[in-house]
């Protein structure tokens, strides 16, 4: 097995040397193994996460693109655990690891010994603020903002608007928050008049909502962060009070419920989220990076968002319990590299 | 039969070792990579922290007691050792000799009142947290260039890992299992009333093993942001646990002051490459707690083994 490995090692290197001295191919990568590092795998959006890296890897191993890129989920969401396993995927020999971090800053050590390995890094959503790593990141702050120029359009008149927030005290809940309100001062005829943490979960937020809700005025508008506009109807719905206009975050039952009014009255809103399919970004991202392109360390992901028109085929398109996807192909992550 | 008795405790002190090697063997095989210099720190450089914070654990569990919080502790050091070491070192200084005072005095209230040591850790574990967020909210900060390089060492031969779990094992060894004083410690947890007719002070004797517990934690905080270059109130919740499976499996019992300080630091390296050892093999996630926790069943099932066969 050892010897095995090292003729395929040597060839590999033949191979290299081969095609830098022919004109380069889209085969250049084709030895090249790409390991993901994904600190948690607990919610329906990391399992679509992982789905759709499985889907879109194997295709391209089938293709001879590269030759493996293989998965790792650390057992518990820990900061000491994903270095560790770092170190092994160091140990290992992968040419690149794609990274969703448990901390943007405590794995640096782990990842700069990767790169003092020759080891391409690509951190992305969770990223890492390791100067030689790449960072896809997400504009959670746009993705606030991008609500209220939503609400703007639709809503001239203004009007009294509640805020979901997430999960306290994690970085992804104060950017998106932190949008909601620069949008919401750049629109004066917007108020925010009451906030609740949500959590991300509908139940949650449902709870949340049904309980600040006695307490508030007439509301035209919820902005949320995702995983809570289901939640938040419901609420509305039991406390008999008028449904406003509710942004979503592209989760399968958010859809649905979306879907139902719009059949029912017309109801109009929108829905914006991250595709969990982002991994895929990452990954031909990394293979270009393996292939010798010239990637910018700062990359941004493109949000996924759904309207009125496209609302039926990205419904139809996501499973019970998920959250509307899409996976991304070479052409896609060349357009990001390419800042378009 | 006398002559089988000795042998059998030779057999248990050596068992750490043993299972040590066996992962290690067997990680080799896997990874042949893995046998090299390189391959070696890469393994074992988080195992300095983990061995610390196992130390620590075993002070509070020679005369004993359980600590519930030293995970959140380790964190709260590693936060301090990122944000006030760094900037003003004197305040820092200042700031983790007051929290080994903190164990110390956590250890005398433990004594005085009678309380669980259970509880109280456990409470304790609450407020280290609540501290960490408050000096570092956000995951972040830097650890200092000096506490890098130190972790960072290249020592010739060896990783320096090695050096220095060894160095820290053995002079653990000599100060507890050696000395006089370290034998009335592991009194106050073998038979404390004979320990205090005997004059001597159990209060003393549970806030020194508190305070050294406290500065073990302290060195754990400080040699994990030198791995890591920066801090997360979070970083280290973990080891409250590992530590505890670090000392038994080392060969540690939760009462009556019975513990090797070598077998504790090997213990920490042997669940160190266990995860290492487990993720080579392509376990599922799901899966790997349960096969972590099957390892140290293993062990512990020999040792008991090895028990009987001593106690025929």
């Amino acid at each position: 097995m050892v010897r095995f490995k090292k003729t395929v090692l040597s060839l590999g290197v033949a191979a290299t040397l081969a095609a830098v001295t022919q004109t380069p191919a889209v085969a250049d990568t084709a030895d090249k193994r790409i390991a993901l590092s994904n600190n948690y795998a607990g919610n329906s959006w990391r399992q679509a996460m992982l789905t759709s890296w499985d889907k879109i890897t194997s295709a391209a191993v089938k293709d001879g693109v590269v030759a493996s890129a293989d998965a790792f989920t650390t057992a518990e969401n820990q900061v000491t655990e994903q270095a560790a396993q770092i170190q092994n995927l160091i140990l290992q020999g992968y040419d690149a690891i794609v990274i969703n971090a448990a901390s943007p800053d405590a794995l640096n050590g782990a990842v700069e010994e990767a790169c003092a390995a020759g080891i391409k890094v690509i951190s992305f959503d969770g990223i890492v603020t390791a100067p030689c790593a790449w960072r896809i990141a997400i504009d959670f702050k746009q993705m606030g903002k991008e609500q209220l120029v939503y609400l703007a359009k639709h809503m001239p008149d203004g009007g009294n608007l509640l805020e979901i927030r997430g999960l306290a005290g994690v970085f992804v809940d104060d950017e998106i928050s932190a949008g909601i309100h620069e949008g919401v001062a750049e629109n004066s005829q917007f108020k925010i008049v009451g906030s609740v943490h949500g959590d991300w979960a509908q139940d949650v937020s449902q709870k949340a909502v049904a309980g600040i809700l006695p307490s508030l005025p007439e509301i035209t508008g919820v902005v949320t962060q995702g995983g809570d506009g289901y939640g938040a109807a419901q609420a509305f719905k039991a406390a008999g009070r008028p449904m406003p206009l509710i942004i979503m975050g592209n989760r399968q039952d958010e859809l649905k419920w979306w879907k139902e009014q719009k059949d029912a009255n017309g109801y109009k809103t929108m829905s914006v989220s991250i595709a969990p399919g982002v991994s895929t970004l990452a990954f031909w991202v990394a293979q270009q990076i393996l292939d010798g392109a010239d990637v910018p360390k700062e990359l941004t992901v493109p949000f996924l968002r759904v309207d009125q028109d496209d609302l039926e085929e990205k419904l139809a398109g996501t499973e019970e319990g998920s959250v509307a996807n899409v996976e991304y192909s070479l052409d896609d992550a060349k357009k990001v590299i390419a800042g378009k | 039969m006398k002559s089988f008795v000795p042998s059998s405790r030779l057999l248990r002190s050596l068992l750490p070792a043993f299972s040590l090697t066996v992962i290690l063997i067997a990680i080799f095989y896997l990874q042949p990579r893995a046998m090299s210099y390189f391959g070696l720190n890469l393994l074992l450089n988080l195992a300095l922290p983990i061995a610390f914070a196992t130390l620590a654990q075993m002070c509070v569990i020679t005369v004993n007691d359980l600590d519930l919080g030293i995970g959140a502790f380790v964190g709260f050091v590693a936060c301090v050792g990122a944000t006030w070491l760094n900037e003003s070192p004197l305040l820092g200084v200042a700031v983790l000799l007051l929290c080994i005072l903190a164990y110390a005095a956590m250890g005398a209230l433990i004594h005085l009142r009678n309380l669980p040591s259970i509880v109280v850790t456990l409470g304790m574990s609450f407020f280290w947290l609540g501290l960490a967020l408050l000096v570092l909210p956000t995951p972040g900060g830097k650890a200092p260039e000096w506490v890098r390089e130190a972790m960072t060492f290249k020592a010739p031969g060896l990783p320096t890992t090695i050096y220095a779990s060894a160095l820290v094992a053995l002079v653990v060894h000599f100060a507890l299992m050696r000395s006089s004083y370290g034998a009335v410690v592991r009194g106050v947890g073998g038979n404390p009333r004979s320990v205090e007719r005997a004059g001597w002070s159990i209060l003393k004797a549970k806030m020194s093993m508190y305070a050294l517990a406290g500065f073990f934690g302290v060195l754990s905080g400080i040699s994990l942001i030198g791995l890591t270059t920066s801090a997360d109130a979070n970083i280290a919740l973990r080891y409250t646990l590992l530590s505890i499976a670090g000392v038994i499996l080392g060969g540690g019992e939760f009462v009556g002051g019975r513990i090797s300080p070598v077998g504790a630091v090997l213990g920490a390296m042997t669940l160190t490459l266990a995860a290492s050892f487990l993720s080579f093999l392509r376990i599922s996630p799901d899966w790997q707690i349960g096969a972590q926790g099957a390892i140290l069943i293993i062990v512990l099932a020999l040792r008991v083994l090895i028990n009987r066969t001593g106690k025929k």
